[in-house]
């Protein structure tokens, strides 16, 4: 896993991206970047090249699940990896996320370990 | 017809059976336990804080038990709200904790705080329901701060409480389903 790839938080919520940077930090990983919701996240990934997406499923304006669609509908973006971080633990959110492509996925709460596990996954 | 009898069976309560009878409705232990055992993982995964929950008990009113609530209403098995609300000696040792750094008043930092804790309990309760069978549906929460502010539950059934003390200080949960 390289330590520098860059990493897009997408959460509603800034406590969550705190809490995610917070984590990533102590994994190593420090080149991040913020958006509080699928629309914002959309224009960052227009504008920089991002390594890694780490989502929020409930967010207002775009929800995470629509932001996977939309990364997976992208000829420039469709191979970015995507961790669904998220409180929606139900196995129908579990299975929409897996047919719409995602990587990985984690349910709130989550320790460090957790997330770096998921991230060996996704990396190797 | 009795349907208490299980209510706190994960996390120790214990509880009376005519504590519930009085309030006029049936309460089902087996949709209030999740939200128990969800607060609890929640705020030990999240914030290293030990919890004690105590009795729970029937509210009759609308005043919020603590300074800053997350409300978040829930479709599906049964309709209604659940909020959870915390005086400000608890609020800022579990935010404190989960941000690694002291807070020292209620602010914007610590509001989200609660949006999020309310967000992660829901969804851990619902995953707990869903593998009893009880499919539920939660909206994004809301959070209300304030001395003696109000919670005012839409739904007709019983609202629920269930007090917690942590070292910094206490909060409730409040559950209320038409259930």
């Amino acid at each position: 896993m390289d330590l520098s790839m860059k990493i897009l938080i997408v959460d509603d919520f800034a406590t969550m991206r705190r809490i995610m940077k917070n984590t990533l930090k102590q994994i190593g990983l420090t080149n991040v970047i913020e958006a509080d919701d699928g629309t914002t996240a959309l224009k960052e990934l227009e504008s920089s090249k991002v390594d890694l997406i780490i989502s929020d499923w409930n967010m207002p304006k775009m929800t995470g699940i629509e932001l996977l669609k939309a990364v997976r509908g992208s000829s420039q973006l469709k191979d970015t990896p995507f961790l669904m971080v998220t409180a929606e633990a139900q196995k129908q959110n579990v299975l929409e996320a897996v047919q719409a492509g995602v990587s990985n996925y984690v349910v709130k709460p989550f320790t460090p370990e957790a997330i770096s596990e998921k991230l060996k996954k996704i990396f190797g | 017809m009795f349907g208490l009898r299980m209510l706190g069976r994960d996390c120790g309560i214990k509880l009376r059976k005519d504590g519930f009878e009085q309030g006029g409705g049936m309460v089902d232990v087996n949709l209030v336990n999740p939200f128990i055992n969800a607060t609890l993982n929640v705020l030990g995964t999240m914030a290293s804080v030990k919890t004690e929950a105590g009795k729970p008990y029937l509210k009759k009113d609308n005043v919020a038990r603590g300074d800053v609530t997350g409300v978040i209403g829930i479709t599906g098995e049964a309709n209604g709200t659940i909020s959870v609300t915390f005086d400000e000696g608890s609020i800022l040792k579990i935010v404190s904790n989960m941000f690694g750094e002291e807070m020292r008043e209620l602010n914007d930092e610590v509001e989200d705080a609660v949006g999020e804790l309310t967000n992660m309990i829901s969804g851990q309760a619902r995953m707990e329901l869903e593998e009893k069978g009880k499919l539920f549906h939660a909206a994004i929460p809301s959070v209300i701060t304030g001395k003696n502010h109000k919670i005012v539950h839409i739904t007709k059934g019983p609202q629920i409480a269930i007090p917690f003390t942590t070292e910094g200080g206490s909060f409730t949960i409040e559950v209320c389903l038409d259930n």
